[in-house]
């Protein structure tokens, strides 16, 4: 067992954990911070996907205390009140979303996917980008519209 | 997976150590191949030995003749370097169409190579750019480092430090991806050297190799037609419900024709 500690959404953690103990069961089982989602448990499907010190990652993919003195940002993270993210309120508006279980990868990918390539993207960017995420429902074309619009939003 | 003992380390020297103390250790440099390995106890280590924590593995730097790359340097920032796209514009293409985008911000150069996966892309720049691998105990010549599959000429408490890449006159990666897992079911990385052509070859055999059949045809003629004739050990090829032998042995001469064209 190791004692960790880190910053998740601006607050600051501590809990112990097995050495095995992945970074989204630490946020899932011992956090009960559950907007975090597993799929497929192999790295492919992106719904777990967190920042970890500002850039995404695949948390079924990383250890807890691999994670230990970084920032995390969940997608619980990104409203302010009930106020949602720009990308949130995006999908939101866009119908970017069926059942709703890959959602939280697909809107912190999204972030991620502003961050890097800025404001403006276009369709074949988005759609490059998200190749890291899977939906089962959509065919994708609401998420990204989604994408396109949140980062339009993110620029004000 | 099975339970394990964690250490960080925060030098090389410590990492040796942790490992020679270790019943059974393992190094994790991003972690992006080992754990979903350890998921499936296809390895089930006594110690894992992270290399996260050394701070001298990491970084790019350049000067008039090499690009080198430090072991822990993630595929994102390989991509992303302005350095890298300048000196070696095709090495930073392969480095951002591995994996995804949440991949590439973990998944390191050292590991790549360490791990030595038979549809790795790095493998392939390492073999036709003649890359040296530099570890804790001595360099290691590109051509020499890839021993079979997942098999390499690293010895069990030896880290990979550095890779120094020549600047290449002229050089393409051409990959056919699975389309899930983005690994290439076969890449080919074409250099023109001024005194000669070099491929590497991934994901069509056991581990990545030197195709020399294909550059002694196009050290004849640097044209894509040059490869036309050329014909490739199809007993060799791997074979899987992703691509037969013989497709592959297609696949090769097609990436290939297609370096050529992106080089000429």
């Amino acid at each position: 067992m190791q004692t960790i500690s880190m910053n998740i959404n601006g607050v600051p953690v501590s809990g112990e954990v097995e050495d095995r103990t992945l970074l989204v069961q630490f946020l899932r089982e011992n956090l009960r911070l559950t907007g975090t989602h597993v799929g497929c448990d192999t790295s492919q499907c992106g719904a777990c996907v967190v920042h970890l010190d500002g850039v995404s990652v695949k948390s079924c993919t990383i250890l807890a205390v691999q994670s230990d003195g970084c920032e995390v940002t969940t997608i619980e993270g990104l409203a302010n009140g009930s106020h949602l993210h720009p990308m949130q309120q995006a999908f939101k508006d866009n119908h970017g979303l069926q059942c709703g279980f890959c959602t939280p990868g697909m809107v912190m990918s999204a972030i991620d996917i502003v961050n890097r390539n800025g404001c403006d993207i276009d369709e074949a960017t988005v759609r490059k980008e998200l190749e890291g995420n899977i939906c089962r429902c959509t065919g994708y074309h609401n998420i990204v519209k989604s994408v396109q619009a949140g980062a339009k939003n993110m620029g004000g | 997976m099975y339970n394990f003992s964690y250490q960080k380390v925060s030098s090389v020297a410590d990492a040796v150590e942790a490992m020679q103390k270790s019943e059974d250790g393992k190094f994790v440099a991003g972690g992006q191949t080992m754990l979903p390995t350890m998921k499936h106890r296809l390895a089930s280590p006594s110690d894992l030995i992270d290399l996260a924590g050394v701070g001298e593995l990491v970084g790019i730097s350049v000067d008039e003749e090499t690009v080198t790359i430090g072991a822990m340097t993630s595929h994102a920032a390989v991509a992303a370097s302005s350095e890298v796209q300048d000196a070696i514009p095709a090495l930073a293409k392969l480095a951002g169409n591995i994996g995804d985008p949440a991949v590439r911000n973990r998944g390191t150069i050292g590991g790549s190579i360490a791990n030595n996966d038979p549809a790795a892309d790095y493998p392939a720049a390492v073999i036709a750019l003649g890359a040296t691998v530099t570890t804790n105990k001595r360099d290691i010549p590109g051509d020499e480092f890839f021993i079979g599959m997942f098999e390499t000429a690293l010895a069990e408490d030896e880290v990979i430090v550095s890779v120094s890449f020549p600047k290449a006159g002229t050089a393409a990666y051409m990959k056919f991806e699975n389309p899930a897992s983005r690994y290439a079911i076969v890449g080919v990385f074409l250099v023109k050297f001024i005194d000669g052509v070099r491929v590497g070859v991934t994901g069509a055999t056991a581990c990545a190799h030197r195709g020399m059949r294909l550059e002694e045809a196009l050290n004849g003629s640097f044209t894509a037609d040059a490869i036309d004739s050329v014909e490739l050990p199809i007993e060799k090829m791997n074979a899987d419900i992703h691509a037969s032998a013989e497709y592959r042995a297609h696949l090769v001469k097609v990436m290939t024709k297609r370096a050529v064209e992106a080089c000429a």
